[in-house]
Order: structure tokens, then C-alpha cells, then sequence
């Protein structure tokens, strides 16, 4: 039975205000769904319910902004529907864009801070290991808690905001200690020699997600020198094809210094062998595209490119010549963005004909100019999710692969 | 029903045909079973306006869950899953009803948002791994009685 403290029943009760009171009911049916036996306070939480999903994402939000509530915790926003900055690339329906921008907004009234991305861990405030948090966004979750080794449970929209709203979500799930040990073991077959690197980081975490499903996995083989934005890559793959809000990379992540350490001394139910043969053949189901093929865009930045993929990519184009044959978008957030145009990276890019997309991404809104027809990613996220949202075929490659594609404007794979 | 209320457990034992499980979300329903062959991600994978399934890789691409009684063994994918489900019980295209076999966040908590902002209550129960085998093999309807939280849910194969 959930016990909840005398200021979450004084905020039940109404003497927080009406919004306060609304959010901590939902806090409060929550952590019964959890069976979590009290609720305690967080440090910070990321809100995915700006991304409009029809009337009820409004109606929910309005509710609070009515009331005057506001957040008592520092946090951020996931992406919108819209790219604010560059409105003039939406072309979608007029009636949503206004919903979708409403939606936004209103979430800035709570105060919530501008920072409509998907890959908050990109901030400088990130969160702290050990620190409890409340966020949403499936790739956001899984980075927080493996990479920076925060604790959060797998939240969705509305708890986000109920939680920042109260200071306050249920003590259950991965914010205690003990649901944290790997369960199952992973043995991935050494693929650091490979030339198409961080698409084997997304295959891998397609796959750790069609194992592990819901179950915290321990990941042992990868390289010493992963990079976060690798590890982005597998966590936000994991979190698409399975439910998975953790993962620990044996020797890597911080909760994770040795196997015994990640399984927290315990047997693991499973061990599963992870060939680079598996791993291929994960490339290969997620690819549509065949060598030679027509290719209408290149889409980057899912989830949202960081500088150092910025950097990598200025590196890569400096072999090619002119603009693009496809056209070429990538996934930012505005920050990432102000960091770029600091650096006269910005128009470098804008320059060279590529389209920098933020505040949104281009799977779950229309601002590509051509939504059908084939279009290449080194996301495994977005191979996932693309093809229903917005109706393109997806080609699958690595960075260098998406590069050589768009400037030939086809498909074109390194072997 | 009264009867019911006053001894569950021995009405469901002696008929062989009521389950027990936990209330995730309170409601009460009655509709035809819809059996979900792998896990569906409402979000990129379920239209709330058209109701019906638009995942395409998913083996059920194209069915509507509208008015039945989705049985889940576990949920999948996106944490804006949520919005969707309650939107789609909003419009009146998602399910009337939700068995899953692992207590889902998700899930359950866009059928708490649908029920605080529209009064509409969409129970969401879970059932142990022998009771949710029996639901899924059972032919014909199937009923929820789930009034509280903090009671047993019934699950009815009729």
C-alpha cells in the first residue's frame, strides 16, 4: 500500500493549488500501478507531452496552465512537432501545426525550459550518478540511467509532467538500487575493427532490445573507447525494439566496473552469444534499399546529432565536392545549433545544402519536401519508426555510407 | 454481480471460467477479445483518428482495437505511447479494456489520463503467466470487473 507523506497528502488535499493537486493525484495512481510503497523527490525531469498527439495532449496540459501551476524542479523538454526556429519547413496539416505550436507553448508557461530535444543529456546540466529523476523519451531514459548513471523509471507523457509538477514520483522500478542488477548477460563478438562502426551500436541495440524485452541487460565486448554518442545509438535502438530503460556495458558505464559489479552478484538468468553475423543480419532487415538505388534524402540526428557527430560528419564531407545530389537533413537541438553558428559550422553546413532540423525530427512530422520514395539513416530508431510515421522506405548504412549516398544521390554501401 | 462482489473467488472457482488478477486502472468492461500476437507500440504503431494498427511490420497491421478488450503480454517502444492510447480512447477508437502479464507504466497511465480528463474508465488489469494463458486461449468475450484499486480484478471468459 502506497504510504505517502503529510506534504504529498497536504498537495492531494489542494493547499499546493488545484494544479498541484490534479498532478499529485496522477503521481499518486501511478505509483500504485508500480506498487511502489512511497514516493520520493527528484532532482530534475525531461517531458516528452509536448509532441502533440491529438486533443488530449492539449487538454491535459491547459488543465495546468489554467490553474497556474507551475514545475518545481528543473526541467526540460523533449521535441516538439515544429521546428520552431524554422517554421517554413512544416507542411503538414495547418489546424496541427497551431494545436502543435499551442502545445509547446504552454508547456513554456509551467515553466519548462525551451529546450524541445530528445537527447537532454547533451546540456550542460546534466544529471549526476545517483541522482533520482523523472524523465520521458525512451532514448533519453535508457542514457540517463546507463550512461550517466541516474535513476529513472521508463516514463511517458503526462507522469512526466505530473512529476515535475509535484517534485515527486514513485519509489519503484529503476529508481531502487536492487531493480538495477543485470539480469541477463549479452556477449558481443568484437566489432570495433569494422569500417561502418556506429551502425553495429544501433544493430546491437535493435537486437539487446528483442532479447532483453523489459529486462535490465548486461552487455560485455564492446570497445573501451565507446563514445556516448555510440552508446546513444544502441540505447535509443534498445529502447525502440524493446522496452528496455537500462543497460550496463561491462567496464564502460558506471554502474558496471566489472560483470559481478553489473549483476550485482548474482547469477544472471540468461547468457546469449551475439555474433557479428546476428548483427549483420539486423543491418540487413532494416535495410530496404539495394546498391544503385534512387535515394530522395539522407536523415541524421535521431536521436538528436551531438558536436562531436557534427564534427565527424564536417570531416567526412570535406571529401566531396559541391552539394548533395539527395537532399540532406539532420536532427539537432537549437543549443547544438547556437553552438555551431558560434563556431561558423552553421553555415558551413547550410553552405554545402544540408537542411539542420531542430526543436523536432524529421520521422514524426512533416518537413522533409518528399515523404515518399527511399530515404537513408544510420538510426536504428529511425529505420524503426519512419516507415509508419511518414511513409518513406528506409535505407540503412553508416555515416560514411549516408554521406557517399546523398552526394551520388544513391544508394550506396561500403561493403 | 452482487454475488459476485460478496464471494469472487469461490463464484469464479466453482464456474471455472473467472480469473483473478491486479487492478492497474478501476473500470469495468465487457467486449470481444482482442489478442495481441506480439507487442504493439501505440505510438508509430496505432492511428487514434482511423483506429487501427499501422505498424507494418506488425503481423495484425491493419485491425482495430476499437471497443474490444486488448490482451498484451507486454508493452513495447515509445514513451509517448500514452498520449496515444488516450487520445484513441478519447475518439472512441482504442480498446474498452487492457489484460497485459507485466504491470505497464504506459499503458496504464494514459488510461488514468483518459478517465481524469474524460470520465472515460478503461480498466487496465494484469494477470499472473497462468491466468493471462488461459485468457489468451479462451474463445469468445471477455469481462473485466476491476472497481478498485486496491481489490482483485475478475476477469470473466464467457
Amino acid at each position: 500500500m502506497l504510504q505517502l507523506s503529510e506534504r504529498d497528502q497536504a498537495m492531494l488535499a489542494g493547499e499546493f493549488g488545484r494544479g498541484a493537486a490534479r498532478a499529485m493525484q496522477i503521481v499518486a495512481r501511478t505509483a500504485h500501478v508500480m506498487s511502489a510503497p512511497n514516493l520520493i523527490d527528484i532532482c530534475s525531469a525531461h517531458i516528452d507531452g509536448c509532441l502533440y498527439h491529438g486533443q488530449a495532449s492539449l487538454d491535459f496540459v491547459e488543465l495546468f496552465v489554467e490553474a497556474g501551476a507551475r514545475v518545481a524542479v528543473s526541467t526540460t523538454l523533449n521535441v516538439g512537432s515544429l521546428d520552431l526556429i524554422h517554421p517554413e519547413l512544416y507542411h503538414g496539416d495547418r489546424a496541427v501545426q497551431s494545436a502543435a505550436q499551442r502545445l509547446m507553448q504552454a508547456h513554456l508557461l509551467l515553466g519548462c525550459e525551451s529546450s524541445f530535444t530528445c537527447a537532454p543529456y547533451q546540456l550542460k546540466n546534466r544529471p549526476a550518478k545517483g541522482e533520482q529523476i523523472a524523465w520521458a523519451e525512451s532514448n533519453a531514459i535508457v542514457f540517463a540511467n546507463s550512461v550517466l548513471g541516474a535513476r529513472t523509471s521508463r516514463y511517458g507523457d503526462f507522469l512526466d509532467l505530473a512529476a515535475a509538477i509535484t517534485g515527486r514520483a514513485p519509489y519503484a522500478g529503476l529508481h531502487v538500487e536492487e531493480n538495477r542488477a543485470g539480469r541477463i548477460v549479452l556477449r558481443v563478438e568484437a566489432f570495433a575493427h569494422r569500417t561502418s562502426r556506429d551502425i553495429y551500436f544501433a544493430a546491437l541495440g535493435l537486437l539487446v532490445g528483442k532479447i532483453a524485452g523489459a529486462v535490465v541487460p548486461a552487455i560485455t565486448g564492446l570497445p573501451d573507447d565507446t563514445s556516448e554518442d555510440e552508446f546513444k545509438a544502441l540505447g535509443a535502438a534498445a529502447a525502440s525494439s524493446g522496452a528496455v530503460a537500462l543497460f550496463h556495458a561491462v567496464g564502460i558505464t558506471p554502474e558496471a566496473p566489472t560483470l559481478d559489479a553489473a549483476l550485482q552478484g548474482q547469477a544472471p538468468l540468461k547468457t546469449v552469444d551475439v555474433a557479428l553475423a546476428d548483427l549483420d543480419e539486423v543491418r540487413q532487415t532494416l535495410n530496404q534499399g539495394r546498391e544503385g538505388d534512387e535515394l530522395v534524402a539522407v536523415a541524421l540526428g535521431t536521436p538528436h546529432f551531438s558536436l562531436a557527430e557534427f564534427q565527424r560528419l564536417a570531416k567526412i564531407l570535406d571529401a566531396y565536392e559541391g552539394a548533395p545530389k539527395s537532399d540532406f537533413y539532420i536532427n539537432t537541438s537549437r543549443f547544438i545549433l547556437w553552438e555551431l553558428g558560434e563556431r561558423g559550422l552553421a553555415r558551413a553546413f547550410e553552405e554545402r545544402g544540408i537542411q539542420i532540423v531542430v526543436d523536432t525530427c524529421t520521422y514524426i512530422t512533416p518537413v522533409m519536401k518528399k515523404l515518399s520514395g527511399l530515404v537513408m539513416t544510420n538510426s536504428g530508431k529511425w529505420a524503426s519508426y519512419a516507415p509508419a510515421n511518414i511513409g518513406v522506405t528506409v535505407a540503412y548504412g553508416s555515416m560514411d555510407e549516408c554521406v557517399r549516398s546523398a552526394f551520388e544521390g544513391k544508394v550506396r554501401f561500403h561493403g | 454481480m452482487a454475488e459476485n462482489r460478496m464471494n469472487p473467488d469461490r463464484a469464479g472457482a466453482a464456474q471455472g471460467r473467472a480469473l483473478a488478477g491486479d487492478v492497474l486502472v478501476p473500470g469495468s468492461a465487457r467486449a470481444e477479445k482482442f489478442a495481441l500476437d506480439k507487442p504493439l507500440s501505440f505510438w508509430g504503431g496505432y492511428d487514434s483518428e482511423a483506429g487501427r494498427i499501422i505498424d507494418p511490420t506488425h503481423p495484425q497491421t491493419g485491425l482495430s482495437l476499437a471497443g474490444k478488450i486488448m490482451v498484451m503480454a507486454h508493452a513495447k517502444g515509445s514513451s509517448s505511447s500514452s498520449s496515444v492510447l488516450a487520445e484513441a480512447i478519447r475518439n472512441g477508437t482504442g480498446p474498452v479494456g487492457i489484460v497485459l502479464k507485466e504491470r505497464d507504466l504506459i499503458i496504464s497511465i494514459g488510461a488514468i489520463v483518459a478517465a481524469e480528463l474524460y470520465g472515460l474508465a478503461v480498466p487496465v488489469v494484469c494477470l499472473d503467466a497462468s491466468a493471462f494463458d488461459r485468457v489468451m486461449a479462451a474463445p469468445g468475450m471477455l469481462r473485466i470487473e476491476a472497481a478498485e484499486e486496491n481489490r482483485a480484478a475478475r476477469i470473466y471468459l464467457e
